[in-house]
């Protein structure tokens, strides 16, 4: 090894645990991009491989009765490339041993041969056999959820019929990646799942023979889906279509797309805060190391070493430094990777995930990192090596100190002399004060970006299912009902109220914006079901005119006394104008809300109601459902409290392993700062420490200088990073927005007392670190050292 | 040796600089002409701030001059770039300074070492130790070591690569009397054994006499050059 390589080593080894600090930013930055591209890389190449090799369909419809001849003349539109035509219903289920409700939506499966579009993957089993009417596939997670097998069987009521089926097989299909029940926006399997019959069986069950009532289409490249959906619908409109949607719209995609945009988002927003925080780290060591060495690179020079060479030495070390983080980084990244892949993998059920770190996307954290590490530290390197060696022999010209403004403004007489000096201190080398406050900022804010996702469900649960939806149960009928429905409900053992609603599916319309989803209309006065505005309070539902989700608003760019045009998609399917009467604030969903006697106006029908939000006394759910259960005309029951759990599991998943993550690195980015910006003030200032200590002052008063300046900022830093935490919250709760569900930005007290408490411990933890070494001061030597 | 030498190894004319500091000019040499031989020893005497390091660290191409001209052999020190410098400090001058400036995290052998890896005909760190008497001394650290030990390997690392001028800026500045005779007496012999042309700096009048030519200086200019008839002996000095 050459001499000079000898120097940097041992230069390295003499401040190793400020290498490590760095070494463990940079870890953690490349750890995170990994994890977070990674998985985003293997999700989206597995997302794609998925769809291509299971045929998944880019257009879909719903509509009441088509006969199959239809299916030619949707295959003659222009840039169409395969139709798959399908029965497809929502049914109950009786499953053996679990009470509670459960439906599932009923696919059919063509009689022979695989669908020609939304392909099955078998995970067990076999495909039913072509006319056994009573064997079915189902979704893996459902059959998973309740431990079914092949042979395994259950009831399901069938068009009012009940009907034993055999299960012959699980599978997935890229159509119903999530599994989530219509009008709700989280999977649970257990109590909704997927089925897949043979198309004859089924279809005789909703006298569909030789008819359908679902589309889906595949298009040619190229092809304007746009175009076959206007096609599509013109086609479809005269037998009940439901409207044609693309892909962006269908439910399983939209969520998986959801999921990857806020990846790709965290997986720039958090490597990025590393990469600065690793950035500046290495500019004050190295710089300090730089300025310190001055003469050691005069010496260099004067015996005939280049700038280059003196400026590579230095920047060996930072590669050094960098280096033990890159490794770090891509071990830490693989294994969190997997991690994450696994817990994608679970809630997505996909047939295959190959995770692996791609050589792109850690190139990529390389040189990210490489780049920050150099932009943090070249500058410096370079000025020295390129002082001229006659210059940089002569000592530095001293700091000029000056006093500080908070001097001048005439509180000088009650500072004392040790505060005069931290002043100064902070002041004569503001940029790297500035920076140190807000690298321990970022910190405390990283913090409760981690956190704020646990006070933000507690938040939601209690609104969206405290204050607005309170009811025990909700009913759904198989089809629009007479309003006197209501009363069989009413009449229902246990039952003590009943809130009749009538939903129906919509496109909205507002210039050229629009939106597909649904109305739905509530008596006034309910006390289950109220809507709400931005501060809670509840608001009336307008006798005329319709109240739009205030997101949805936004959507369709809206204010409140402007029309919008309003498409009805089901029955014969009017389109008029309404004026929106106000907006309401949701988290889960969007809708439109009329009272129900004007919706069924609107509807053009007599009183009608599509199911019923019921309260119940206590202890009467078991009779009641059992009761339910025997009630043909009941599709789905949904039960409160389960939503609750599955609204918490969903939002647990997917969140809280960020937290964790979170909260681990901001405690190494808060370390990082603070050790080594005590590390440096104790270098830059040891030996004007030492002379006080030879003039008489005592350990603990100079350990005040030194770790006063530190305390000042680290309390400069909090209330910084608080707010930079809030502002970093609300901005990831806008990018996870959407009609789905939007996150509001909610910290309890405790959470900012968690993040200040983490940066008050780790700045006590370095304060302690170097005040050990302050003690072991050697007055002698550093009063000795040549100037 | 004769104190003579053929030919001038550097021809300085007209030599000025002038420092800016903050809003004053300092002029650390106000038009310096001299002419230094081949394998001479020189002793550049004179009170503090008179100069002197300016004229040694421009003459080692580690500062450029304002105005005048400082030819090295065929070379005009100040049309050099930086990269001339370079290869000029690398391939001909060793230099030696007051507070030794020896690299901390290198050991005394590689303290030599850094020096003769970028030489092209270098001595071993070990033989160049060897001749300021350090050989029991190869793996000590500069901490290690006493003042005058530090001094003797920064001239064994001066000379390790053979240079043709040795530049040293008070060798002894830093030392008592003593260990001082024993730095200058390794320089002497540098200077006789391997005929390296030797420039030392100091205020110390006693030491002149061991030069072969004095050149007293003062407020940037030579005031007067003294030729000794015979050189004393480093041990000889009356301190
Ligand atoms: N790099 C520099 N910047 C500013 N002034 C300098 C610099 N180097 C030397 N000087 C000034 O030039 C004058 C001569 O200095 P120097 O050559 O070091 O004197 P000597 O070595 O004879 O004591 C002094 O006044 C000194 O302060
Ligand atoms: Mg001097």
């Amino acid at each position: 090894m050459k001499a000079i390589d000898h120097k940097l080593w041992r230069d390295l080894w003499r401040m190793k645990g400020q290498a490590l600090a760095i070494a463990l930013v940079v870890m953690c930055g490349i750890g995170n991009y990994i994890m977070f591209l990674s998985t985003l890389e293997s999700l989206s190449s597995t997302q794609a491989a998925y769809y291509r090799d299971y045929r998944f369909a880019e257009v879909f419809a719903s509509l009441k009765r088509a006969p199959e001849s239809l299916r030619r003349r949707i295959a003659d539109i222009p840039g169409v490339d395969r139709v798959q035509t399908r029965v497809a219903v929502q049914v109950r289920v009786d499953m053996p041993d679990f009470p509670e409700p459960v439906s599932a939506a009923v696919v059919s499966l063509p009689e022979r041969g695989v669908p020609v579009l939304n392909g099955l993957h078998l995970r067990a089993g076999r495909l039913p056999a072509a006319g056994r009417a009573d064997e079915v596939v189902a979704s893996h997670s459902f059959a998973t959820a309740h431990r079914l097998r092949p042979g395994s069987r259950f009831d399901v009521i069938l068009n009012g019929r009940r009907q034993t089926l055999t299960l012959v097989g699980t599978a997935l299909s890229p159509e119903f990646i999530q599994q989530m029940r219509p009008g709700s926006v989280f999977p649970d399997s257990k109590r909704y799942g997927i089925l897949w019959m043979g198309r004859r069986s089924l279809g005789q069950a909703y006298n569909l023979h030789d008819a359908f009532n679902d589309l889906a289409l595949s298009l040619d490249r190229g092809a304007s889906v746009d175009d076959v959906i206007a096609r599509v619908d013109a086609l479809i409109r005269p037998y009940g279509g439901l409207g044609a949607y693309g892909r962006e719209h269908q439910i399983s995609h939209r969520f998986l797309s959801q999921e990857l945009a806020q990846l790709a988002t965290l997986g720039r927003l958090f490597p990025a805060m590393f990469m600065a925080v690793a950035a500046f780290l290495l500019n004050v060591v190295i710089g300090r190391q730089v300025a310190m060495q001055r003469e050691q690179i005069a010496t260099l020079k004067a015996f005939g070493y280049g700038n280059l060479q003196v400026l590579v030495h230095y920047l060996k070390s930072v590669a050094v430094i960098n280096g033990i983080g890159i490794v770090g980084g891509i071990v830490l990244g693989n294994w969190l990777g997997r991690e994450l892949a696994a817990i994608f993998t679970e809630f997505y059920h996909f047939p295959y995930l190959s995770f692996g770190v791609s050589p792109g996307v850690a190139l990529e954290a390389i040189l990210a990192s490489l780049l920050a590490a150099g932009l943090g530290t070249f500058f410096a390197v370079w000025r020295a090596a390129n002082l001229r060696p006659a210059v940089a022999m002569r000592p530095e010209t001293p700091p000029a100190y000056r006093e500080t403004w908070i001097e001048r403004i005439g509180t000088k007489r009650w500072l004392s002399q040790p505060a005069r000096m931290i002043l100064r201190h902070i002041q004569r080398r503001a940029l790297k004060s500035v920076l140190t406050v807000l690298g321990i900022a970022l910190a405390c804010g990283l913090i409760l970006t981690g956190l704020f996702q646990r006070d933000t469900v507690g938040y939601m649960v209690y609104v969206q299912f405290g204050l607005m939806q309170r009811e025990d149960l909700s009913v759904t009928f198989t089809d629009p009902t007479a309003y006197r429905a209501r009363f069989d409900l009413v009449g229902l053992p246990g039952v003590r109220h009943v809130e009749p609603y009538r939903a129906v599916p919509v496109r909205f319309r507002h210039g050229h914006l629009e939106y597909r989803g649904g109305i739905r209309g509530f008596e006034p006065g309910g006390d289950i079901q109220r809507l709400l505005d931005a501060d809670l309070r509840p608001v009336a539902l307008p006798g005329d005119g319709i109240l739009l989700t205030d997101f949805l608003g936004g959507m369709l760019d809206v204010r409140v006394g402007e029309r919008i045009v309003v498409e009805v998609l089901e029955g014969n399917r009017p389109t008029r104008e309404v004026v929106v009467a106000g907006l309401v604030n949701e988290f889960v969903g969007v809708s439109g809300y009329m009272e129900l006697a004007a919706l069924n106006r609107f509807l053009r029908e007599g009183p009608t109601i599509s199911g019923a939000y019921l309260g119940i006394a206590d202890g009467s759910l078991p009779e009641l459902l059992s009761r339910l259960r025997e009630t043909p005309r009941v599709a789905g029951v949904a039960e409160r409290r389960q939503e609750i759990r599955n609204f918490n599991r969903t939002m647990d998943e997917s969140m809280l392993f960020f937290t964790y993550v979170a909260t681990v690195f901001s405690v190494v980015i808060a370390f990082g700062v603070i050790y080594n910006n005590a590390q440096i003030s104790l270098a830059e200032s040891g030996r004007e420490l030492a002379s006080l200590r030879v003039l008489g002052f005592t350990r603990g008063e100079i350990a005040y200088i030194l770790l006063g300046e530190l305390g000042l900022l680290t309390l400069l830093a909090i209330p910084l990073g608080l707010g930079l935490g809030e502002w970093m919250c609300y901005d990831i709760a806008r990018t996870m927005q959407s009609d789905l569900y939007r996150v509001p930005v909610v910290l309890e007290p405790q959470t900012y007392a968690f993040a200040a408490a983490v940066v008050l411990v780790s700045a006590v933890l370095s304060g302690l670190a170097v005040r050990r070494r302050l003690d072991r001061l050697d007055l002698v030597a550093v009063l000795k050292a040549a100037e | 040796m004769p104190s003579s030498a053929p030919s001038p190894i550097f021809e300085i004319r007209g030599l000025s600089k002038t420092y800016q500091m903050g809003e004053v000019l300092v002029e650390a040499l106000r038009g310096v002409d001299l002419d230094l031989w081949e394998g001479e020893l020189v002793v550049l005497l004179g009170p503090s701030g008179s100069g002197k390091s300016t004229l040694l660290n421009i003459l080692g191409g580690l500062d450029c001059p304002t105005s005048g001209q400082v030819h090295y052999r065929d070379h005009d020190l100040a049309l050099f770039d930086d990269t001339a410098m370079t290869r000029y400090r690398r391939e001909h001058v060793g230099f030696v300074f007051q507070f030794y400036n020896l690299i901390p995290s290198l050991t005394a052998r590689e303290n030599v070492a850094l020096v003769t890896e970028i030489a092209s005909d270098p001595m071993t760190p070990e033989a160049s130790l060897a001749m300021v008497g350090l050989s029991a001394r190869l793996d000590h650290f500069p901490t290690q070591l006493s003042g005058g030990e530090q001094q003797r390997v920064a001239i064994a690392r001066a000379v390790s690569k053979r240079p043709q001028v040795l530049l040293c800026d008070e060798p002894t500045g830093a030392l008592d009397a003593s260990t001082g005779v024993l730095v200058l007496d390794v320089i002497a012999r540098v200077n006789r054994e391997l005929g390296t042309t030797t420039i030392v700096i100091t205020h110390n009048a006693a030491i002149a006499a061991m030069a072969d030519r004095v050149v007293h200086f003062g407020d940037g200019r030579v005031v007067s050059v003294d030729t000794n008839a015979v050189k004393k002996t480093a041990a000889e000095l009356s301190w």
